[in-house]
């Protein structure tokens, strides 16, 4: 009986390999391949990457895989091999304006210098289940037409000529790095942006949305939305320039939002911006809206107190890695600290009685 | 399977991160008590899970050190037997069940029962260092109630305790002061263990990987329950004697037996019981041979 109520070395075994024979699941039906994932669960890859925050395809395909399908499972994987990796360096800053966008939407004009452009999106599909897809019918093909030349400029530029939008301060040269020293608060706007962009995208969308339905409300509009490959560059100090090594996908969102100005400063718009890695819109529009928020003591907006213009309650608990690791710890065994607990409630219990006791006497 | 076979550096975490661990708990040695802020990796264990004690016990590891991972004092109890055989893994060193062979004991909730030497480590996994979350949860003020020592709220929380239940109800974690100074989280150990903590001749280590901090008492530092005057501190166990080995002065787990409301208590410090009954002590359910 005693032995039966610890664990041990033989039940973990048997339960891994339970595990791996469960993640296979019927071997009748033929088994997932890596690419296959990579191909065909394309905005699952990217979700793992961007929270997993490393871009890459196949170990995010193979994460999701060895997850069962589990995305907080497969980040984590992707996490716990990304910290093993040595960070050689910092690319030059991304350039956005240089994307070659895949999806490219304002909602601010109806046209701009760029053009509009859907892209490969839900948005106006009907959803309908398809069983066409069940059948596993190839899709007809797309029509094409000839990529759009040279780089699109963002909305926002065009505001920002007129003056009616809020300039933003140059960052840092160097960018702190979260993962490579401890957060600290407060913690400063480059900072809160990179735990968003690998916080949780379920987090990151509740808390923009409480933002839209009044708490801590701040009006965004979508100025735009693009999505598309950039190129990353770095310096190799031995060239003396930079190099192209290579290119990643990146959602990014810049919203406009209202504010009424204040003593000093005539009324214009302010910016909220979300950057993701890989295709994930609603995660970099979510990230505009609560980059927003959190700026609002900063912009010398009223402080309602709301969870999403609460910069500590953000970060501590935007990972959710950590969240789900310390959620799920409970269920470690914690018999030492319930039976103090159990002794104490009876030992009160026997006090509290003992007192009945006498006064009844 | 050796260490060159694991593709891992030594003890898993390389040089660099662990050299930034080690500086972190020097300054944490330096000031007991003090929560010092590190850069907490991500481990291929969930937070929660002791990513914080890992890391630890991977920047203090030594190829010839001898390694005992217990929780809830147990050597055998799931997450124990993970972490020390991601251990023999990644570092490939000796592991024990022997409280007195180990260099290095990493803990869960609880303190080893046999006494602990100035050659040991004793390596804590603290899920929230702070002692002071639950009264206030924003970080930025609770740094400021150490700073200044303020810590009239913890002493007001004790104190409602005592209105209330007439005793102090903390079972586990409780507070301790340490030095006269930092009042701090002893991680999650039943109170009956808090007595082991003062002027201790091993050095503990705290470590919370999710919270990245590490807090360090030092050996010999004097580390006191809070408490009062009129209502001292008092550590507390079932009383009852262990049914596996007789010891009267261990710490106990109750074991249900059945669904007739039986139960009976044994060790939860499974060395210290196996130790006791090797050397022919016997408990209720073992005097008749069974």
């Amino acid at each position: 009986m005693y032995v039966a109520t610890k664990g041990g070395e033989r039940a973990i075994g048997n339960a891994h390999a339970w595990l791996a024979e469960e993640r296979r699941g019927d071997p009748a039906v033929p088994d997932l391949t890596v690419a296959q994932i990579r191909e065909q669960m394309a905005l699952a890859v990217a979700r793992v990457m961007a929270e997993g925050a490393l871009h890459d395809p196949d170990l995010a395909a193979l994460a999701l895989k060895q997850a069962r399908g589990d995305m907080i499972e497969a980040v984590f994987l992707i996490r716990a091999y990304r910290t093993t990796l040595p960070r050689l360096g910092a690319s030059l800053p991304l350039e956005t304006a240089a994307m070659a966008c895949d999806r490219r939407i304002s909602a601010i004009f109806k046209d701009l210098p760029g053009g509009q452009r859907l892209g490969p999106t839900f948005d106006y599909t009907h959803r309908l289940l398809d069983f066409a897809l069940a059948a596993e019918a190839a899709p007809p093909p797309a029509p094409e037409a000839p990529a759009t030349p040279g780089p699109v400029p963002h909305a926002a530029g065009i505001l920002d000529r007129e003056g009616v939008l809020q300039p933003e301060a140059g960052g840092e040269a160097v960018p702190p790095d979260l993962t490579r020293a401890p957060l600290e608060l407060p913690a400063g706007r480059a900072l809160r942006l990179q735990a968003l962009a690998r916080g949780d995208e379920g987090f990151l969308l509740a808390l923009a949305y409480s933002s839209q339905r009044g708490y801590g409300r701040n009006h965004p509009f979508v100025g735009e939305l693009r999505i598309g490959a950039v190129a990353v560059e770095v310096e190799i100090p031995e060239l003396g320039f930079a190099v192209e090594i290579g290119e990643v996908t990146l959602t990014e969102c810049e919203t406009v939002n209202q504010f009424r100005g204040s003593a000093t400063e005539p009324a214009q718009f302010t910016r909220g911006y979300g950057l993701v890695l890989g295709a994930c819109e609603r995660k970099a529009i979510s990230m505009a809206l609560v980059d927003r928020a959190l700026r609002a003591r900063e912009l010398g907006e009223e402080d309602t107190g709301a969870p999403a213009q609460d910069e500590e309650f953000v970060l501590s608990h935007c990972d959710n890695v950590q969240a789900s690791g310390f959620l799920e710890h409970i269920k470690l065994p914690h018999h030492v600290d319930f039976q103090a607990e159990l002794e104490l409630v009876r030992r009160l219990r026997a006090a509290a009685a003992g007192a009945q006791r006498e006064a009844a006497e | 399977m050796t260490v060159q076979d694991s593709g891992y550096t030594f003890a898993y975490l390389d040089e660099a991160t662990k050299r930034m661990i080690r500086r972190a708990l020097l300054k944490a040695v330096a000031i007991p008590g003090y929560q010092v802020p590190f850069a907490s990796r991500e481990m291929p264990m969930p937070y929660g899970w002791g990513t914080g004690g890992v890391q630890l016990t991977a920047a203090c590891l030594t190829p010839g050190d001898v390694l005992k991972v217990i929780d809830q004092g147990a050597d055998d109890t799931t997450n124990a037997v993970s972490i020390r055989s991601f251990f023999a893994r990644v570092a490939g060193i000796a592991t024990t069940e022997a409280t007195a062979e180990a260099t290095i004991i990493q803990t869960r909730h609880r303190i080893p029962e046999t006494p602990l030497t100035e050659d040991q480590i004793l390596v804590f996994q603290v899920p929230i260092p702070e002692p002071l979350r639950f009264l206030e949860p924003r970080e930025t003020e609770t740094r400021r109630m150490h700073a200044l020592a303020d810590y009239g709220l913890m002493q007001v929380r004790l104190y409602e305790d005592i209105a209330r239940h007439g005793a102090i109800t903390r079972a586990y974690a409780y507070p301790v002061r340490v030095e006269g100074r930092y009042v701090m989280d002893p991680s999650p150990i039943p109170r009956f263990d808090n007595p082991k903590l003062d002027r201790s001749a091993a050095l503990m280590l705290f470590g919370a990987g999710r919270e990245q901090r590490i807090h360090a008492l030092p050996p010999w530092t004097r580390v006191e329950s809070l408490d009062f005057e009129d209502y001292p501190f008092e550590a507390s166990r079932p009383d009852a004697p262990c049914a596996l080995c007789g010891a009267t002065d261990s710490y106990l787990d109750e074991v249900i037996t059945d669904d007739a409301g039986g139960r009976m208590f044994v060790c939860s410090d499974t060395d210290h019981c196996a130790g006791r009954r090797a050397a022919g002590h016997r408990g209720a359910s073992t005097e008749t041979g069974a």
